[in-house]
């Protein structure tokens, strides 16, 4: 069934090696996966395994060494640093294990930031930005800073600054890692919900009980990737 | 886009008043002394200036120090005044000495003059008559009082007719000038006493020199030109000893206290530019201190978009923007101050020129992009995996 979509991401024999203390550590070692539009993926992999610097590629904060990526049939490698911000900005949205939100912002500002980023005019934004918010059931919540708001919220809110942006694609790291795991239940909800709406997301952890409510999921070891067959 | 940017620097600022306000301390001491110093200067000088040129801006005053045999006699000056270009020509030799009336005795210049004396120096009448012709041909013992030295001998206001006597010689008074109320004139009075106006010849033969020592000329039309005529003139009279006489403009006197005040003004500006560029290398720690702190979160604006020329822009318009709130309240304070200054200096007003205000804005915000250009550039360049790693 997944022929029939739009492949999103395209990993062919990717390789990235960094030299620690004068010794070669193969992060990831000819990787090549493919993700398409809708699916809902979870890679799975212990620590040190390079699972950091496969979400690092696949979103665009790093380059490979050496293999063939394509974003939405965009060839990666080629791009300056200042074009990889541009596609960071309009086709992935993150959502990281420590939240990070702008303290200083309220969640509004921090939904829109994305926004003011891609140019979107005032009227525009504040429209986009509270619609996320309302997709994630935050919108009374808006002139709140992050310090008034809980874990979970905080989460949510990070979840709404990456759809604001309307991307191709919402890589998620362990976002459920700094949560209990009612609210972290929640949040896998969440992207359960917005995954039917039609979103792709992949999402990365080390627990296979989060993994479990993936519709397909991708073991990474020493940087090795293998599919894991559906129960 | 800019709107949000200075938006953000101004949240940035806020965010950290009491570090704002010390970062901006340094431009706020720079603009301040810049401003006041540069006006203090402008505004006293202006005042000085106006004086020299109440003196007569259109005189040139001749000393000869070395007749070389040929000593200028009244004759010759009035010779000297048919030179084109040369108004008016008066000796100007004075002496210091004591005149008496009854038992007071004052300490007076007595200037030997001819009546063209009163309209090259610009004198003016407070009663009576100045000197005349027929005064200097006949060697009449009058005498043409200054105010103040009306009220030092006699010590009241009606005096003409009176009598007073300076070496023995009784003198009548024709005459008292008008009161000056400038601050040469008092300072003249101070330095070599009250004045007093006798005729050209009286006066010499009281020195016992018949010759004219010292004279002063008014320019018809340009001052410089009579200036030439009579240096060319008087060369040709001393053997072409230059030395033998000074002749001074008084348009050169302000000529060269305008570079005065002009190397001045050049001197305290540079010493309130250097404290600004201090102000700078402040704006700049902090920046920098600031760029460390905020690592993380430079690294979540570049994940979510956040190009290298956003960044620039960022922390670039929150450099700018310390540097400019530094000098809007410099030059705050230095209204203050100047005000405080005009209000306790009374007679000389210090303002803030247009020139001055525009120099401050202008140095402060080219500050202000300079030291902020490595810090955001520091900033712009940081690696946003590295960047979201960063914990601090």
């Amino acid at each position: 069934m997944s022929n029939a979509r739009r492949p999103i991401i395209e990993m062919k024999h990717v390789s990235k090696i960094y030299s620690i203390g004068g010794e070669e550590v193969r992060a990831l070692d000819d990787a090549s996966l493919t993700i398409c539009e809708g699916e809902f993926v979870a890679i799975i992999g212990p620590s040190g395994s390079g699972k950091s610097t496969l979400m690092n590629i696949m979103g665009c904060l790093d380059v490979a060494d050496s293999g063939e990526y394509l974003l939405d049939g965009q060839a990666i490698e080629k791009y300056s640093d200042d074009e990889l911000a541009k596609i960071r900005n309009r086709k992935i949205g993150f959502v990281f294990q420590s939240f990070n939100l702008l303290t200083r912002m309220t969640a509004f500002e921090n939904v829109a930031l994305p926004l003011i980023y891609q140019g979107v005019g005032t009227a525009e934004r504040k429209r986009r930005a509270m619609e996320s918010l309302a997709k994630v059931g935050l919108e009374k919540r808006a002139k709140h800073r992050p310090a008034e708001l809980s874990g979970g919220q905080q989460q949510r809110v990070a979840v709404a600054r990456a759809l604001a942006a309307q991307p191709s694609l919402i890589l998620a790291d362990e976002p459920t890692g700094n949560l209990d795991s009612r609210t972290g239940d929640e949040i896998m909800r969440l992207f359960c919900e917005l995954n039917e709406s039609g979103i792709t997301i992949v999402l990365i952890t080390h627990s296979e009980k989060v993994a479990a409510q993936a519709k397909r999921r991708i073991r990474i070891m020493d940087g090795r990737v293998e599919e894991v067959e559906a129960e | 886009m800019i709107f949000q940017s200075i938006k953000m620097a101004w949240e940035a600022v806020r965010s950290n008043k009491m570090r704002s306000f010390l970062t901006m301390l340094g431009i706020i001491i720079g603009v301040t002394a810049l401003v006041v110093l540069v006006s203090l200067v402008d505004g006293a000088a202006g005042s000085i200036t106006s004086e020299v040129e109440n003196l007569g801006n259109d005189m040139v005053t001749v000393s000869v120090m070395d007749d070389k045999g040929a000593p200028l006699r009244l004759e010759d000056l009035s010779r000297l005044s048919q030179l084109e270009g040369v108004g008016l020509t008066s000796p100007s030799g004075s002496m210091t000495t004591t005149a008496k009336y009854l038992s007071n005795e004052v300490m007076v210049s007595l200037n030997g003059v001819i009546p063209a004396y009163y309209d090259i120096q610009g004198l003016e009448l407070g009663q009576g008559r100045f000197l005349k012709t027929a005064d200097v041909d006949n060697r009449s013992y009058v005498a043409v009082l200054a105010y103040d030295a009306a009220e030092e001998l006699f010590g009241e206001e009606d005096v003409l007719g009176k009598r007073f006597t300076i070496s023995g010689r009784s003198f009548q008074v024709v005459g008292v000038l008008a009161e000056e109320e400038s601050m040469m004139s008092a300072m003249r009075s101070m330095m070599g006493g009250v004045s007093v106006y006798v005729p050209f010849t009286v006066e010499s033969r009281m020195a016992g020199q018949p010759y004219v020592t010292s004279f002063c000329a008014s320019a018809d039309g340009d001052t410089s030109a009579a200036e030439n005529a009579l240096e060319q003139a008087l060369l040709k009279r001393f053997q072409q000893d230059s030395d033998a006489f000074t002749l001074v403009n008084m348009s050169s006197i302000s000529q060269a206290m305008d570079k005065v005040t002009d190397t001045l003004t050049l001197m305290l500006g540079c010493v309130a530019a250097i404290s600004l560029l201090v102000g700078g290398i402040g704006i700049m720690n902090i920046m920098l201190v600031s760029v460390t702190e905020r690592t993380r979160e430079i690294g979540i604006r570049k994940a979510i978009g956040a190009g290298h020329r956003s960044i620039m822009a960022q922390f670039l318009l929150e450099a700018l923007m310390l540097s400019l709130m530094g000098c809007m309240l410099g030059l705050g304070l230095s209204w203050v101050i100047l005000q405080i200054f005009s209000h306790v200096a009374e007679s000389i007003t210090f303002a803030m020129s247009a020139d001055v205000v525009g120099l401050a804005v202008g140095y402060s915000s080219a500050v202000g992009l300079i030291f902020g250009l490595y810090p955001a550039n520091k900033a712009a360049r940081k690696h946003p995996i590295e960047a979201l790693r960063y914990d601090g």
